[in-house]
């Protein structure tokens, strides 16, 4: 019997197979198009002096010199700006009580980072525009500096701007329960630990990049964009530089790894535009690889002390915690710096049960770069402090890690449910990803394994993580703040003359496969083969309003749009087919790029002559039917603040207590990020992320000096994950699809990252416990771990 | 400071003469000069590898390597390889086992993992994380890479 179809039970079945990229051929050929491939007819080259101290007033400047160098065309500094770009303010409505001062893309009066770009070379070629940089004569008098996170607030603490009266910029506190009543209990064990997570940064290998044309002739701004979010830089640019939003065309062609830090608002690329505009050229920055270390958005930056309380069975009473997190001297544009904050005091703890809760976040301003949203904002903090406190009080009590997760974990049966600081959560499956996990780590073996190297004086570690991650936010995340940031995303689907489609989205592809999945997509839910489908993302003009690709939405939100765009096409495809084959149009479907008898499977019609029929051969159509070959759909989420997706990762290490180092020997993680539409993407997805997230546990840190200089700001100095010491990861999946959109897709790209760096910790932790030491400090270099152990 | 120099190399098989800056780095004469943009800058200071390109049969880092040093040489980029069969199943491995996301570190890692497998070396794991390990890919996670190189000599196919 011919049962109905199920919309992902269908002949031309992609959603759920590792499809190859159709797009990496491309970049395998070396024929990718980053923004610093571009070159366009009289191009100019922006090169800019930054401030060498972390707080200065900024006297003057004698150009005289700089002036005379060869290729020079203009110099600016930020004064010569205060007319052309209004400045910008990086606070949100929802976050009460956020401050954060104006910022021009160029400090004008005083610098306050190390790195703040303070004037500005407009040359023939980066060359000279850096050789004219180097001959500015800036008169720069330096200012005592607040650089510690820590004593930020202490009274003799310089003030960085003055009207506030102190460097808070956001506080906020969160209760649920009785926290205190739990904490003097005499029938629980209390472990409290302080936390401190150093500040990386994103080191995309592709740096930031930016190439604008002006046209005066049509008031028309062109921005070349290496950036994940093409329509609110298309807001940003109009209302700051003072042109009509539809006169900013926005593209992101290809784009060498964002993970959040090609986000945001950057004086030196909205300063580049400003030197366009005036110049009536095309200009193009893109940063060296120092110019990134100073002035992408650090991460991180948080210091926190927390307690648990537990009972002898180890069930979990209370948890309590106190987050301090540096932003240096703003808050971000237009994201605002002080959403990883929030992320922590929201989900800390979210996945176990939990009532009695107390979390208090405060955001201080410091004389260091900018820190903001990068790759798993917040969730590295909340489920290191969560998990590792679980550990600890697991271990004061004598139960084991998986035990006490499986005593605690919010049940697979009962959702949907609130968390203690008030998190919806639904279709989350934490028990059976713990289960999982435990089976396929084999867990009990490595226990066993344990054992027997420490007798030989060797120190494995084994450590778990259960986790929430953010997906698919609706607009409570930034646009009710009042940012110029879409929630929604849209789709379209266009039937061409040959019977192929034209699909186009508001998200973006930074190499994650987003072109791919909306092909799968496309090609499923319509009906043709995959070739037949033809992407385009990243282009203002010519892709529906969207918000793009970050906080994991793209596959879930942008992926919901183009199924219900692809739908809407099929049924208009069907109807006109109805008319022509004068069938029900019910009986019809389309299979594989024909029109089908949808019980015997016979073709009817091919959509190559169905669409040369409409387009080229009208007058075979009645004249009151009117083809629409086109669709467009919308899509949002709307019962939720946020589509959660959950995970349970563990790491296994090995410590060498002689010399300090760390190996992860193995890394495994169970993903529930609902439905999967490529399962080989997803998996990678999850694995570049786990290694981010080993990067910001094991090597990367800014490091600062006291007066705010950063001092490893090469590639040499500051250590990222190389291949020789990242493990295998073993991926697997659990998925329980989320009820609100037909597709089912949470997202699964930053869980890795969110999760790697608990899992790691408790590891160490767990490696290290037989010789009564313990690290709670980011990155565990060898050097911290080796004080852990009382050797040096 | 703008001081020139002529050089004449071989670049993909076809014959070059230029006149560059002294100053100029072979990567940034490659991709600025000639448009051969396939080959990447992530650090200029030699330890990324997105720039690594091959020079007379050895890889080589673009940006350590000035212009004016190639004169007589002869190189071979991205797009040398890719309009030739050398290195076809290795880009087949890598386009299998999505061994790239972004794609800007990939003409790197193509050379250090062709120079590998064209030296006859190993499917051994941590041979192939050592040999790659002067290419920083901030997307993949590297496992996918290795996956690819020992897919490729599993085979024992040819590059
Ligand atoms: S650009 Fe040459 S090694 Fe990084
Ligand atoms: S694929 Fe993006 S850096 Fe390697």
């Amino acid at each position: 019997m011919n049962e109905p179809l199920h919309i992902f039970d269908r002949p031309n079945s992609y959603i759920g197979r590792s499809v190859p990229r159709p797009d990496a051929r491309r970049l395998l050929e070396g024929r990718g198009k980053f923004v610093d491939d571009l070159q366009l007819p009289r191009m100019l080259h922006a090169a800019f002096l930054r401030s060498a101290h972390s707080h200065a007033r900024i006297d003057g400047f004698d150009l005289d010199a700089a002036r005379a160098m060869p290729g020079v065309v203009a110099i600016y500094t930020g004064k010569d700006f205060a007319d052309h770009v209004t400045p910008y303010v990086g606070t949100l409505t929802h976050l009460a009580g956020l401050r954060s001062a104006p910022q021009m893309p160029m400090a004008m009066d005083v610098a306050r980072w190390q790195g703040e770009p303070i004037a500005m070379v407009v040359a023939q070629s980066r060359a000279e525009a850096e050789d004219a940089v180097a001959m500015i004569d800036a008169d720069l008098h330096p200012l005592d500096a607040a650089c510690d996170t820590e004593s930020a607030l202490d009274a003799d603490t310089p003030v960085i701007h003055e009207a506030f009266g102190s460097n808070l910029a956001w506080e906020r506190l969160v209760e649920a329960g009785d926290v205190d009543a739990v904490f003097s209990r005499n029938d629980v064990t209390v472990i409290k630990r302080t936390f401190r997570f150093g500040r990386h940064t994103g080191v995309t290998l592709e740096p930031r990049a930016s190439v604008v044309e002006y046209d005066p002739s049509e008031n028309r701004l062109t921005y070349w964009y290496s950036g994940q979010a093409p329509h609110m830089m298309q807001a940003i640019l109009a209302k700051h530089l003072d042109l009509p939003e539809e006169n900013v065309r926005v593209v992101a062609h290809d784009v060498g790894g964002s993970f959040g830090i090609k986000i945001h608002t950057y004086g030196d690329d909205i300063a580049t535009a400003v030197a366009a505009k005036l110049l009536k050229r095309p200009v193009k920055f893109v940063a060296d690889r120092h110019e990134s270390f100073v002035s992408d958005i650090h991460a991180r930056d948080h210091v926190v002390t927390g307690r648990i309380a537990v009972t002898a069975d180890g069930t979990i009473e209370a948890l309590d915690f106190d987050d301090l997190t540096g932003i240096g001297p703003y808050s971000m544009y237009p994201r605002t710096s002080a959403i990883e904050c929030n992320q922590v005091l929201n989900l800390t703890g979210a996945p176990y049960k939990l009532r009695n809760y107390r979390a208090r976040g405060r955001v201080v301003f410091q004389n260091k770069n900018l820190m903001c949203q990068y790759r798993a904002v917040g969730h590295p903090i909340a489920m290191a402090v969560a998990d590792g406190l679980v550990d600890e009080a697991a271990a004061a009590i004598g139960v084991d890690p998986a035990e006490i997760r499986r005593r605690n974990l919010v049940p697979d049966d009962t959702y949907p449910c609130v968390s203690a600081s008030g998190m919806k959560f639904d279709d989350l499956s934490h028990e059976k990803t713990l289960d999982r996990l435990i089976s396929e780590m084999r867990y009990d073996d490595l226990r066993a394994d344990q054992a027997t190297c420490r007798e030989k004086g060797v120190y494995r570690g084994i450590g778990l993580v259960s986790m929430v991650e953010v997906a698919n936010p609706s607009p409570m995340f930034y646009g009710i703040g009042g940012a110029p940031i879409s929630a929604q995303d849209g789709a379209t689907v266009r039937l061409d003359a040959g019977g192929a489609l034209h699909v186009s989205s508001s998200i973006t592809e930074q190499g994650q496969g987003t072109n791919t999945i909306l092909a799968q997509i496309a090609a499923e839910v319509f009906g043709v083969d995959m070739d037949r489908v033809k992407v385009t993302t990243g282009d203002t003009d010519n892709v529906p309003y969207g918000g793009g690709t970050w906080a994991s939405r793209g596959a879930g939100i942008g992926g919901e749009a183009m199924l219900l765009a692809s739908k809407a096409l099929k049924d208009q495809v069907l109807d006109v087919a109805g008319i022509l084959l004068q069938s029900e149009s019910e009986s019809l479907d389309i299979r594989s790029g024909s029109v089908v008898d949808a019980d015997s499977g016979a073709e009817r019609i091919s959509l190559r002559d169905l669409a040369r029929t409409v387009y080229y051969r009208g007058n075979e159509l009645p004249s009151d039917v009117k083809p629409e070959l086109i669709a467009t759909r919308h899509y949002r989420v709307t019962d939720f603040p946020f589509v959660f997706t959950n995970s349970a990762m563990a790491a296994h290490v090995e410590v060498d207590v002689e010399s300090g180092f760390v190996r992860v020997l193995h890394f495994w993680a169970v993903e529930d990020c609902g439905r999967v539409i490529n399962p080989q993407l997803v998996d990678e997805q999850i694995r570049g992320g786990v290694v981010q997230g080993i990067g910001g546990a094991l090597y990367e840190e800014c490091v600062y000096s006291e007066d705010g200089q950063l001092l490893n700001a090469t590639m040499a100095d500051y250590l990222v994950p190389m291949a020789g010491e990242m493990p295998d990861i073993s991926v697997f999946h659990v998925e329980t699809p989320t009820k609100t959109s037909v597709l089912g897709a949470k997202g699964a790209g930053e869980a890795g990252t969110g999760g790697a760096p608990a899992a790691v910790m408790n590891a160490v932790n767990d490696a290290l416990r037989p010789l009564g030491a313990s690290i709670f400090q980011m990155p565990m270099s060898p050097e911290r771990i080796l004080k852990a152990l009382g050797k040096v | 400071m703008t001081q020139t120099q002529t050089i004449s190399l071989t670049i993909n098989g076809e014959a070059v003469t230029a006149t560059v800056p002294v100053r100029s780095n072979l990567v940034d004469f490659l991709r600025n000069d000639l448009g051969l943009t396939g080959s990447h800058v992530g650090c200029e200071h030699g330890v990324c590898g997105a720039c690594t390109l091959e020079v007379d049969g050895a890889m080589i880092r673009g940006c350590l390597m000035l212009a004016v040093q190639a004169d007589g040489a002869t190189v071979t980029t991205v797009e040398g390889l890719a309009d030739s069969p050398r290195g076809q199943a290795l880009r087949d491995a890598f386009h299998r086992r999505n061994a790239l996301q972004c794609g800007y570190c990939t003409p790197g890692m193509l050379a250090s993992a062709l120079e590998y497998v064209e030296a006859g070396r190993p499917a051994d794991r941590a041979a192939i994380r050592e040999h790659i390990s002067g290419n920083y890919c901030r997307c993949t996670g590297y496992q996918a890479v290795v996956d690819a190189i020992c897919d490729l000599i599993g085979q024992g196919a040819k590059a």
